[in-house]
């Protein structure tokens, strides 16, 4: 563009009209998007008085610190790996598994609806379900005199949470696996099994090598996306549960790391750990897309 | 062929299972605020408590603001990319997925450290300045959807020919952006509008660490309450997403019946 800009006052003019054209949308993602991350990710390497320091990365590795971020891990491993593995099964069974084709389409349009509730509201409905008095809990009670919450399950917990979390996560697996798996040919079976292949070593060298950026990517996504939510723990826990997103919603409320800079280092794990499964998804996904032609 | 057959109605019965009992334990939890019979006693204190009514007519309101406003800003940027900058559209569409990477949390920290009142641009300053700042952080969170929705139906149109046909019979650029443009990405603007409408009804970390009585935060004030009302506030949550997203295929499946040209 530079190159046109000095040759001919013409042209200029135009490319200054062309880039124009977007201005509005530069000045608009610079400034509600790209500089206050921009500031948090400084502030991080800053003292208060504004010298340079990697004294608050260095804290984030404090015990109390570190176990909100091996909590917020393990809780997007179990749920983003856990929606993998159902939402896998979900979609092969509406692709692959001959089943009646309403089932298809209302599974799918499910998945669009319940990617999108989560937040608050899931909170309650899980409450209702699995909570002290909720249905599951009481029915198992009344029923088969099964108390859930003597085995020491509690729905304010770890595994509370992953099993939350599970039902938004379990419905974008579906929606995003399902285009893959329908890219899978036919003729690629029917070659398998007329060189003799099981339908294990089927999927084993052909199907999974051809998935597996898919799957992988997408379990990514998840662990991201499960990864940055905070509504629907902060409505289910309260602040008992000390995942890094509430850790972070408390320290904005009322510094409680008694360290606005240390803060921003908080943030900034927050944006490295979120940003590589980001990355890393789609560059598995440009990889998946070979096949999907 | 006969044991996939079983093993995918298996897969299907657990997976419906732990969709549906969720659903109906709430709705079942909020038909029991009357101790001997199932009532809608939690429905009628949600719908007469006029919290509700005034946090979930302020969601609406920036709902519709942050589609107007959203849609200004992302049909005419789709648009000028595609006819005359396809060179920076990688960019663009770079940009428009970093809502997706970057947390919202993180985002409304930064808004709060950079616009608070004593910054340059005191935007959380007075009320208005921080329905402002909210209203841009919904347009930041749906960016994403939208960007994607108006481009991919603008991909279906030839933007092109439809300028110069445009420009040939003398029309301005208002004209062309708003009678010839607009009109034929309808499809993607309504897909857009829907998604982000769903998604500014239950949002909670921006209102709620900006200090708006929105939705979300209400929810989250009456979950801490109140028993039964929540679980009300869930069904109607989900009808409302369901509504949102019930919308949005049905325009999505009108767009793929149309005519596609390259």
């Amino acid at each position: 563009m530079t190159t046109t800009t000095a040759s001919a006052p013409l042209i200029s003019k135009r490319a200054i009209i062309d880039w124009l054209g977007i201005a509005p949308f530069m000045i608009f993602a610079l400034m509600f998007l790209i500089i206050p991350t921009l500031y948090l990710v400084t502030g991080a390497f800053l003292t208060p008085a504004g010298e340079f320091t990697f004294r608050n990365i260095a804290d984030l590795f404090t015990p109390s610190i570190l176990s909100a971020y091996w909590i917020s891990i393990r809780v997007s491993v179990a749920s983003s790996l856990g929606g993998a593995l159902i939402g896998f099964f979900l979609a092969w069974a509406i692709v692959l598994g001959g089943l009646p084709t309403w089932i298809r389409s209302g599974l799918l349009t499910f998945s669009g609806v319940a990617s999108n509730f989560a937040g608050v509201p899931l909170a309650f409905a899980f409450l209702a379900t699995l909570g002290r008095t909720g249905l599951v809990t009481v029915f198992l009670r009344d029923w088969f005199g099964f108390n859930l919450y003597s085995t020491g399950f509690n729905l304010l917990s770890f595994f509370g949470l992953t099993i939350t979390y599970m039902y938004f996560q379990i419905p974008l697996m579906v929606l995003i696996l399902t285009p893959a798996l329908d890219g899978i040919k036919k003729e690629w079976r029917e070659a398998a099994e007329i060189l003799g292949a099981s339908t294990w070593q089927y999927w084993r060298m052909v199907a999974l090598p051809i998935l597996w950026p898919s799957l992988l990517g997408t379990t990514l996504l998840l662990f991201a996306n499960a990864f940055g939510a905070i509504a629907t723990a902060y409505a289910l826990t309260g602040s008992s549960l000390n995942i890094v997103p509430i850790l972070l919603y408390a320290q904005i409320r009322g510094d409680v790391l008694h360290n606005p800079n240390l803060g921003y280092a908080l943030a900034l794990g927050m944006i490295v750990i979120t940003g590589i499964s980001n990355i890393l998804y789609i560059w598995l996904r440009m990889r998946a897309e070979r096949w999907q032609k | 062929m006969k044991a996939r057959r079983l093993g995918a109605w298996i897969a299907i019965a657990i997976g419906a299972s732990y969709f549906i009992v969720p659903l109906l334990g709430t709705l079942e939890f909020s038909l029991r605020m009357r101790r001997d019979a199932y009532s809608f006693d939690a429905y009628r204190s949600v719908f007469s408590d006029f919290q509700f009514r005034e946090t979930f007519g302020y969601s609406m309101m920036m709902a519709v603001l942050t589609i107007i406003f959203g849609m200004l800003l992302v049909v005419p940027t789709a648009y000028w990319v595609r006819l005359r900058l396809p060179q920076v559209r990688p960019i663009i569409e770079f940009i428009t997925l970093l809502p997706l990477v970057i947390p919202a949390i993180v985002i409304v920290f930064g808004y709060l450290r950079l616009y608070n009142s004593s910054s340059i641009l005191p935007l959380t300053g007075s009320t208005s300045g921080t329905n402002m700042l909210l209203m841009f952080s919904y347009m930041t969170l749906s960016l994403p959807y939208m960007y994607r929705a108006v481009d991919t139906a603008m991909r279906a149109i030839d933007v092109r020919t439809l300028t110069e046909a445009a420009e040939s019979l003398g029309a301005r650029w208002p004209t062309i952006l708003f009678r010839c443009i607009f009109p034929n990405v309808m499809s993607g603007v309504l897909s857009g509008a829907f998604i982000t409408f769903a998604i500014v009804m239950g949002e909670f970390t921006m209102a709620a660490l900006l200090n708006r009585p929105a939705f979300g935060p209400y929810l989250q004030l009456v979950g801490a309450n109140k028993a039964y009302e929540p679980s009300a506030l869930a069904v109607i949550a989900f009808a409302i997403t369901w509504l949102s997203m019930g919308l949005l295929q049905l325009v999505s499946r009108f767009q793929k019946s149309a005519p596609a040209k390259a």
